[in-house]
């Protein structure tokens, strides 16, 4: 059977990508491995490679599409075969559909289409039409991708293509690693796959926890104004690739204490959870801090939601669990979502889903003993907030010196997205809410 | 005093299963039983029940169908006696293969009843032996009285399948109390051996827990064979004498007087959790007396001990119970697998028409607030069905409106019991309505009612 190729997330971030060059062409022979194409990602050029050998059948798109992450771009299969039928699903608009793509294949006669090998359909009731079936000519029936090996039950993938979900995003629990209803039903639940079909002029974000209230894409993208331009120019001239500047700022955790102290001992609320709802609230305010730089694109991605990235040391390193939508999630929920997300981080238990496609981080090295340091930012990202330990100390209040609990807080800023004065007043809110954790309930 | 890997208390299907599974994964298994291996289903249950419904079925066909067929007969006659014997060798045979399957795994069969003892032992006429690790309780089932409505098992005229299964002939007037799936099959093979049968069902139809459809089918067709269905009935007096038993009951606003030579009691049944000595290794029950397990691993209350089958909790079936018996081993091995997926195990009665079911009835996915499509096929409309007479029963699809789930599925037919895992199989890999269709069903046959009960479901049956 055709195995179909599909546009593959070439790096973390990657949602869509720009086919540059197809290397092989109709006909040729593949072995697995081979360079099929050059895409161009949200980074670099990178090469799109063979995951199955045999004889690519077709290519699904021309060169120059953009094409959102696991859409089909092409068919590989035993030679003779003849291409499989028309995708139905919205590619982006002036793409040719693959039917006519198809036809450039000397084997794939029109008339493949309706008796191809279909993988799986959505027909299954009179009342159930696809909904992406927008484009699929009469009586041909949509095909849904059917990416190599991917395992997952006819039920799970007919959710999946209702939901938008990508299969390949989710872990299947079934017999050998199968996807099954109960991961979709998870997925749905827990907001922990991406989604497909988006059309490719309006790119989903690339893991919305729950269905989210706003319509839209979820973000806006603010064109580069030539002075950022400059700006930008001039700083990754001076300091490197993301110039980074930092601001600290000393926080009284006196209120946080007292306040931690009244909450319920279940869930375990942490003094880093307490931090982690008033950097996302701080967020929601300061939307220009809660961004991504996209330099190449010539705009700077504002994010209408915050995920949060939680840096976790684990045993080979580091991985940043995302907490989505944490500004629409209650303390309760953050302290939830981030004790998971850290226990299973530390299991290696978390899909790329979770830790990726996050729009700011934190990272907490106070229970290490760290007064205070500079994180790394982790790009797209503009921003980390590096969090010390807190410790009592002597400082000056309402005139006298007292022992107070102070915390120090540092944010690293990429200077092409975030300038000074910018990260300053989002700092400044932050502070003003440690400081009255009563502002966490606004 | 010997010592095993994992000891197993009762040689029915789901010990003796358990014993072959653990053996396979290398471990050293004993199976302790006091009877003939293979417990009730081998020896009082299902395989003797199924020899005599054969017989039934025989005889109903030549009795009623020969002649249309073009076979004549002469006179016909039945003799219980001789299907009884008939189905005892075949029970034996069964038993007979069961040892041979302990043998051939090297599983040690200790003869005796065991109690259970702390420290993972079970004691067997006065022996101890050990497992290294976990001790398995299988002890099943039992036929059980109805006390509360006078009726006590005498083994002469109140008597359970356990003596119906001896009989020398068949009674002239029987009462079945029970109309579940043992109640049904034995009022069909008495009413085939000429016995008057009346079932007596409390619930409000017979084979309560199958979809309402499939129940006033099959009680259409035994109506229409001769045998009296009391539903919806409230038993208000017995009177139990040598030969006979009077029997006052309440059914449908009306009072009947039975006057009977036998009745029959298949309303439920007993575990067997006495006398094994639960108590002193402080394995707890469930309220309903059932022991209570852990579902994922079938671990009772104390670590090291695992319970299997009947006595493990509903439904009480030598699938169900069979099925646990292999996991158990997995679990006790260490193997990775899956849990039992108890929403998808088939439940069948082999009267005639056969009854069967997997997952929800139509009632229930409904009370489960599922959007539902209904799907049937009538057997009536099915080529291969009137090739053979038999157009009683149909199939029915309850299917998920949104995506084409199959919640369940619903045969009443001559061969629904063999049919049924066609959906068994549908269900475990979530293939929907969509995929039912899509696989060719050879024509003529009778499975082909199930691609157009999909199909009808999709709202485009071809055949009706």
């Amino acid at each position: 059977m055709a195995t179909q190729v599909v546009m593959e997330a070439l790096s973390p971030t990657m949602e869509e990508g720009r086919l540059v060059e197809w290397k092989k062409q109709p006909g040729d022979t593949i072995v697995v491995g081979d360079v099929l194409a050059e895409v161009e990602t949200d980074k670099a050029v990178m090469e799109l490679v063979a995951r199955v050998g045999g004889v690519l059948l077709g290519h699904l798109v021309p060169a120059g599409t953009i094409v959102p992450t696991a859409e089909g771009v092409a068919w590989i299969g035993a030679a003779g075969d003849a291409m499989p039928g028309a995708v139905a699903r919205a590619v982006t608009p002036d793409a040719p559909l693959a039917a006519g793509a198809g036809a450039t294949n000397a084997a794939s006669a029109a008339s493949a289409a309706p008796t191809s090998g279909v993988v799986a359909t959505d027909l299954v009731g009179a009342g159930s039409a696809p909904a992406a079936s927008t484009s699929a000519a009469a009586g041909t029936l949509p095909v849904t991708a059917s990416p190599g090996a991917l395992k997952a039950s006819p039920l799970a993938r007919k959710m999946a293509t209702e939901q938008g979900l990508d299969l390949r995003a989710i872990a299947g629990t079934g017999p050998d690693g199968r996807i099954i209803q109960r991961d979709i039903e998870a997925a749905l639940v827990g907001g922990t796959a991406p989604r497909l079909g988006a059309p490719a002029a309006v790119v989903a974000p690339p893991a919305p926890a729950r269905r989210v209230t706003t319509d839209g894409p979820g973000y806006e993208d603010i064109p580069l104004s030539q002075i950022r331009k400059t700006i930008a120019a001039r700083l990754v001239q001076s300091i490197g690739p993301i110039p980074t500047f930092y601001l600290t700022a000393d926080v009284d955790m006196e209120r946080v204490a007292e306040l931690r102290a009244l909450l319920p001992p279940e869930p375990k609320v942490t003094f880093n959870d307490i931090i982690l709802k008033s950097v996302a609230n701080a967020l929601a305010q300061h939307p220009e801090c809660n961004a991504w730089w996209q330099g190449e694109h010539g705009t700077i991605r504002r994010w209408h939601d915050v995920h949060l990235a939680v840096a976790v040391a684990i045993e080979e390193g580091l991985i940043t669990p995302v907490i989505r939508h944490a500004d629409r999630l209650s303390l309760r929920e953050i302290a939830t979502a981030s004790r998971d997300l850290v226990a299973r981080a530390k299991a290696r238990k978390l899909s790329p889903a979770e830790y990726t496609g996050s729009t700011f981080s934190v990272s907490n090295l106070g229970m290490l003993g760290i007064d205070e340091f500079t994180a790394i930012i982790n790009p797209p990202e503009a921003g980390i907030l590096a969090i010390g330990r807190i410790e009592p100390k002597p400082v000056v209040y309402d005139g006298t010196v007292q022992v107070r609990r102070r915390l120090r807080i540092t944010l690293s800023c990429d200077h092409r997205v975030i300038d000074g004065a910018v990260g300053a007043r989002f700092l400044q809110t932050l502070v003003r809410m440690l400081e009255n954790p009563l502002a966490l309930v606004w | 005093m010997a010592q095993f890997d994992v000891i197993i208390l009762g040689g029915g299907p789901a010990g003796y299963v358990a014993a072959i599974r653990a053996s396979q994964l290398g471990l050293t298994a004993a199976v302790i039983e006091k009877d003939k291996m293979g417990g009730v289903c081998v020896n009082i249950g299902c395989i003797p029940t199924k020899a005599l419904l054969h017989s039934a079925y025989v005889a109903n066909l030549v009795k009623k169908e020969a002649k249309e067929l073009g076979i004549e007969t002469g006179p016909v006659t039945t003799d219980y006696g001789v299907a009884m014997r008939r189905s005892r060798k075949v029970s034996d045979q069964n038993s007979k293969g069961v040892d041979f399957l302990m043998k051939k795994h090297k599983v040690t069969l200790i003869r005796g009843t065991g109690t259970l003892k702390p420290g993972k032992a079970v004691e067997v006429n006065g022996e101890m032996h050990t497992a290294t690790k976990a001790v398995v309780i299988a002890t099943g089932s039992r036929v059980k009285g109805l006390p509360q409505a006078g009726l006590e098992i005498d083994r002469k005229v109140v008597i359970s399948s356990d003596e119906a299964l001896f009989l020398e002939k068949a009674p002239k007037s029987v009462a079945v109390v029970g109309a579940g799936a043992v109640g049904c099959e034995f009022a069909d093979v008495m009413n085939a051996f000429g016995a008057a049968v009346t079932l007596v069902e409390v619930a409000p139809r017979i084979l309560p827990i199958e979809d309402v459809e499939s129940s006033d089918a099959l009680a259409k067709s035994y109506k229409k064979r001769g045998i009296t269905i009391l539903a919806g009935a409230k038993i208000v007096s017995t009177k139990v004498g040598a030969n006979s038993v009077t029997m006052v009951v309440e059914a449908e606003g009306k009072t009947h007087t039975l006057e009977v030579e036998k009745v029959l009691l298949a309303a439920g049944r007993a575990v067997n959790t006495e006398n094994i000595g639960l108590e002193a290794v402080g394995v707890q029950l469930t309220e309903r007396g059932f022991i209570k397990v852990d579902l994922a691993t079938l671990q009772t209350t104390v670590p090291g001990y695992y319970a299997i089958g009947d006595i493990a909790g509903p439904p009480m079936l030598a699938h169900k119970g069979s099925r646990e018996g292999t996991h158990v081993a997995e679990v006790i091995a260490g193997e990775t697998t899956h849990a039992i997926n108890y929403s998808n195990i088939p439940s069948v009665t082999y009267c005639h028409p056969e009854v069967a079911s997997i997952g929800m009835t139509e009632e229930q996915a409904r009370q489960a607030g599922h959007d539902i499509t209904v799907g049937r096929f009538p057997f009536s409309a099915n080529g291969r069905a009137r090739t053979s007479g038999e157009t009683d029963g149909f199939v029915k699809i309850v299917r998920d409106a949104k995506y084409g789930e199959i919640l369940g599925a619903h045969i009443v037919g001559t061969h629904a019991s063999e049919m049924i895992h066609e959906l068994a199989v549908a269900r475990e890999n979530e293939y929907t309505v969509a995929e039912l269709d899509r696989a060719v069903h050879a024509h003529p046959t009778l499975s082909e009612a199930i691609a157009e009960a999909a199909l009808d479901a999709m709202g485009r049956v071809i055949h009706a």
